[in-house]
């Protein structure tokens, strides 16, 4: 599955990191490292850590995969 | 408006429902009376506080007033032990931050949460099967038979308090967290010298787990703190039971009242408890939308103005006890739409459940996995539940807010 | 004449087409889609590929975290759009609103948005730049060879250029365990972007992180051996430098040639635009089917003195997508302005740095929490009197705080104290940015007084 994190946003509270290390991981204490192309397998954690990042910056695809991404906020 | 308001947030009879008193505090984003507190309760504003480095967290630069009748609170820390980094400011809480996220969380320790997941599943599963096997259908207590026992038994196996030590830990655990939660009826000499007794048990305790695991380290979070060789080099055993303890107590009473609100608010949602039960992927947007209707913690009360600052329009002078109203500013219709609705679906829920900024909750990753393994198994066991109590009797704390015990009665309890 | 039904028959029926099929120019077509518009979409792209995405080509590919090929872009939603592909457009005739292909084709449109971005600049010697192992990093390809060439373990790599792709390839090299060196023709690595103080830092890093860092020094020639294979690069100093791979990191060009003669208002600083995001002709004449977005627009920003902005910016492109789109459907009093604050972030050696607001137009910096020695800080640019910008290295929680402030026009030097000010941000200093005479590549922002193109107008008055 496709996904893009605004780096802009990310704060590196690492929820996403708790939540799918084998996607998403903390380069040093705040840089987000983090696989644009995750494993199929990994759909579900993915999801989770889109759900759970505190300030919405994971954007997942809304065309190929099933499930509606959370949308970032309008708030800046 | 009065000071009268925050005398009522803080009475007891509000517990049950603060939102109204918060809704009528937004009409004032920054509100002062007399010697108070200056109390903000909108989204924004909150927010941008949380983000301020002109605010201390530092009670050292908090001047009490007897206006603020929260600024001696105690929130189960004790004065023998140095601070512990939620109530310090950077750079000291930033290195011990540093510290303690070195064996939980990434880039360190990017999978011990994650590891836990199945262990936290079968805490989950034994809570409930015991509740099926001793439990009167009738009336079941979740507090007592589920949340409260939950976190407590998870913060054992994180530290490493070997299994035949956690029933003493779990005593001790309950006398803090009541202290937290005083009876007004009750002898408070008594109820003090109990809760120093428990403290000072438990810091011997700890500190003899702290030596053994210093000598013979055994991979879990308290011998990675007690021997850990980072860049910031190692904790002293004091700031290793000062931080051992934070995680105990902020750890545990947030995650009980972040379960029992959850439950009770699908209790009063049922459509939202059927779904659930359905899909338990559900759990991780819920346990989002939860934080935002029913935050575990209400307010941060310990904050403070190192210099005078503007906010909506009120200059804040430097030395000010600062209230931030979480939940109020969760609530605020200028941020969320339809904010008294509980909506998982909700697409832009940026809460302040966890706080944000620097010290946004360490545990969060613990206790959102927690929430949600504890909400779905709840949902899939329980056959028909239903609430005995509504309000259900909450605990006095308006902070650490959230129900004493939460009966509901059930048709049967589902095999595991 | 009736505006609306116009509008309303372009939301039906009419044909947008965008050329630059990246970040910009798919954030756009969304928007398009997301704002009801149900007419003919054309997306034209240079590259065969679908939308990608750029930032982690120079981090986690090159860390082999990820693969240059997985890097595409997530889509919000279907855009039911026409792809041209791997075909770049040539020309834009204006008049007939139809844009040239270099295939010869010609589409056609009703309005037009141009995200052509930018390329990287190229080494400028055509027969040098050809050598095996010489590369350049902005396209998926360029990663995906430069990973295999960094895959096969060269002795040294050679980067020329330490703005923040070349620091991030550095720090990628370090991380595989390779050999590098940077050359660097200013003082210091990103002093561009943000000046001499905080580049003092970077080179720091650089060094602390077994980085042959060269500054002061010009890459003069490459040389190659028989077989055509890049060996060594000769520097400025005489020295002689065996390296297998070399990364020629100097910044980037806009993509505006196609443009040349259409009366457009394009040069090599980009396409001036409205802050509405409304392509300015040659004369400065504000088009109003015309539309620019990414990082070949330049706009006007109330912050930074109406000045024109160009920002190579991943947040800019989305944010001046939106409103492009936006107003391209919308009437003229529902348009609305492109006033995005500048931010940007940076991953190397294990550090996160973010800025926001414009630094380069500091002359003073004044070092608010934390320390520089200790590689967490943040640093507040000033500009007569106001805060103009701040950078934060592994601080960023603070950002949101500096933004408000630049937005609010603070005054500089900030006179509170913080949580964390140190006796080392007591006074500003000379933020050290170099002439802006002398050409850089480093700065990923540029300012540039009012003219809606590079090239010489000679104005000749309209006969009557």
């Amino acid at each position: 599955m496709r996904l893009v994190v605004d780096l802009n946003r990310c704060q590196g509270y690492a929820q996403c990191a708790f939540l799918a290390p084998d996607v998403f991981t903390m380069h040093g204490e705040e840089s987000l490292l983090y696989n644009p192309q995750a494993p199929d397998d990994q759909h579900d954690n993915v999801v989770r850590a889109a759900h759970a990042c505190p300030v919405r910056a994971i954007l997942l695809d809304a065309v190929n995969g099933s499930l509606q991404p959370p949308e970032a906020s309008g708030e800046r | 408006m009065t000071q009268g308001i925050l005398r009522q947030i803080l009475d007891y009879s509000s517990r049950a429902n603060p939102y109204p008193l918060y809704e009528e505090l937004r009409k004032t984003p920054v509100f002062h009376d007399g010697d108070g507190p200056y109390v903000v309760s909108t989204y924004h504003e909150i927010k941008g506080l949380l983000h301020d480095p002109r605010i201390s967290s530092d009670a050292r630069n908090l001047t009490p007033t007897a206006g603020d009748p929260l600024s001696q609170a105690d929130e189960g820390g004790s004065e023998v032990l140095p601070p512990s980094f939620l109530k310090l400011d950077p750079p000291d809480h930033d290195r011990l931050r540093r510290m303690t996220n070195r064996p939980f969380g990434p880039p360190h320790s990017p999978r011990r949460v994650e590891q836990m997941r199945g262990e936290l599943g079968g805490i989950v599963t034994g809570l409930i099967d015991t509740i099926a096997a001793k439990g009167d259908p009738n009336r079941i207590d979740l507090v007592e038979e589920f949340s409260y026992p939950f976190p407590v038994t998870v913060i054992c196996r994180l530290l490493g308090v070997p299994p035949e030590d956690e029933a003493r830990f779990h005593v001790w655990a309950d006398t803090l967290a009541a202290s937290l939660d005083p009876d007004p009826d009750a002898d408070p000499a008594e109820r003090a010298k109990k809760t120093e007794g428990a403290r000072m048990e438990l810091g011997m305790y700890l500190a003899g787990l702290i030596e053994e695991r210093r000598k013979n380290p055994t991979g879990d979070m308290l011998s990675e703190l007690a021997t850990g060789q980072g860049p910031d080099g190692t904790m002293s055993t004091m700031e290793v039971l000062s931080t051992a303890a934070l995680l105990l107590i902020a750890g545990h009473e947030t995650t009980v009242n972040l379960i029992t609100n959850g439950m009770l608010t699908l209790l009063r949602n049922p459509e939202h408890l059927d779904r659930l039960r359905s899909d338990p992927d559900v759990a991780v947007p819920m346990v989002e939308e939860l934080l935002r209707f029913e935050p575990p913690v209400q307010l941060l009360p310990q904050r403070s103005t190192l210099t005078d600052i503007e906010v909506a329009g009120v200059t804040i002078p430097k030395g000010s006890s600062l209230w931030l109203i979480l939940a109020s500013g969760n609530r605020d219709p200028k941020r969320f739409e339809d904010p008294d609705r509980f909506d998982p679906d909700r697409p832009d829920v940026q809460h302040l459940g966890l706080g944000s900024g620097i010290h946004s909750c360490f545990g969060a990753p613990l206790a959102r996995l927690e929430a949600a393994l504890a909400l779905s198994e709840l949902a899939r066991r329980l056959e028909n539940p239903r609430l005995l109590e509504d309000p259900p009797p909450y605990r006095q704390n308006a902070v650490l807010r959230g129900p004493r015990h939460l009966p509901v009665a059930v048709d049967g309890i589902r095999a595991a | 004449m009736n505006g609306d039904g116009a509008l309303e028959q372009l939301k039906r029926e009419g044909r947008i087409v965008v050329v630059g099929a990246s970040l910009a120019g798919l954030r756009a077509a969304e928007t398009l889609r997301e704002k009801g518009f149900a007419g003919e979409l054309t997306m034209i792209g240079d590259e065969p590929y679908e939308p990608y995405d750029r930032p982690p080509l120079s981090k986690q590919v090159l860390l082999g975290m990820a693969t240059a090929d997985g890097t595409a872009l997530p889509r919000r939603r279907d855009i039911d759009a026409k792809w041209r592909l791997g075909v770049p457009a040539s020309g834009l005739d204006m008049a007939a609103r139809r844009v040239r292909m270099a295939d010869g084709d010609e589409v056609e449109y009703d309005r037009l948005l141009i995200a052509t971005g930018v390329r990287a600049r190229a080494w400028p010697n055509p027969d040098e730049a050809a050598l095996d192992g010489v590369f350049v990093l902005r396209t998926r390809g360029d990663a995906a060879a430069l990973e295999r060439a960094l895959a096969a373990g060269p002795g040294r790599v050679l980067v020329i250029g330490a703005g923040f792709t070349g620091s991030e390839i550095a720090s990628a090299c370090r991380e595989r365990g390779l050999a590098v060196t940077v050359a660097e023709r200013a003082d210091a690595p990103l002093v561009g972007a943000l000046g001499g103080v905080i580049g003092a830092v970077a080179a720091e890093m650089h060094r602390e992180n077994g980085v042959d860092l060269r500054t002061g020094i010009m890459v003069t020639s490459l040389e190659g051996d028989s077989s055509g294979r890049v060996r060594a690069a000769h520097l400025s100093d005489g020295t002689t430098l065996e390296a297998e791979v070399v990364v020629v990191s100097l910044g980037a060009q806009r993509n505006t040639e196609w443009l040349t003669g259409s009366g457009l208002g394009a040069g090599p600083r980009g396409i001036a635009c409205d802050a509405g995001c409304r392509a300015f002709d040659i004369w400065g004449i504000v088009t109003d089917d015309i539309y620019v977005a990414g990082d070949v627009a330049r706009s006007p920003h109330a912050l930074f003195g109406y000045q024109f902005l160009s920002l190579e910016h991943w947040g800019n492109a989305v944010a001046q997508a939106e409103t492009a789109a936006h107003n391209m459907l919308s009437r003229s009093a529902d348009r609305r302005p492109h006033l995005w604050v500048p931010a940007f972030w940076s991953s190397q050696f294990g550090v996160n740095i973010k800025s926001v607001g414009v630094p380069s137009m500091g002359t003073e910096i004044v070092i608010t929490q934390g320390s520089r020695a200790e590689r967490r800080f943040v640093g507040v640019y000033g500009y007569q009197g106001r805060v103009i910008g701040a950078v934060t290295f592994d601080q960023c929680r603070w950002l949101d705080f500096y933004e408000q402030q630049i937005e609010r026009t603070a005054p500089f030097p900030p006179p509170y104290p913080t949580v964390d000010r140190r006796p080392e941000g007591e006074r500003p200093l000379d933020a050290d940015f170099p002439d802006p005479s002398v050409p850089t590549h480093g700065p990923t922002i540029t300012l540039s007084g009012y003219s809606p193109a590079d090239r010489r107008m000679t104005f000749t008055p309209a006969h009557n």
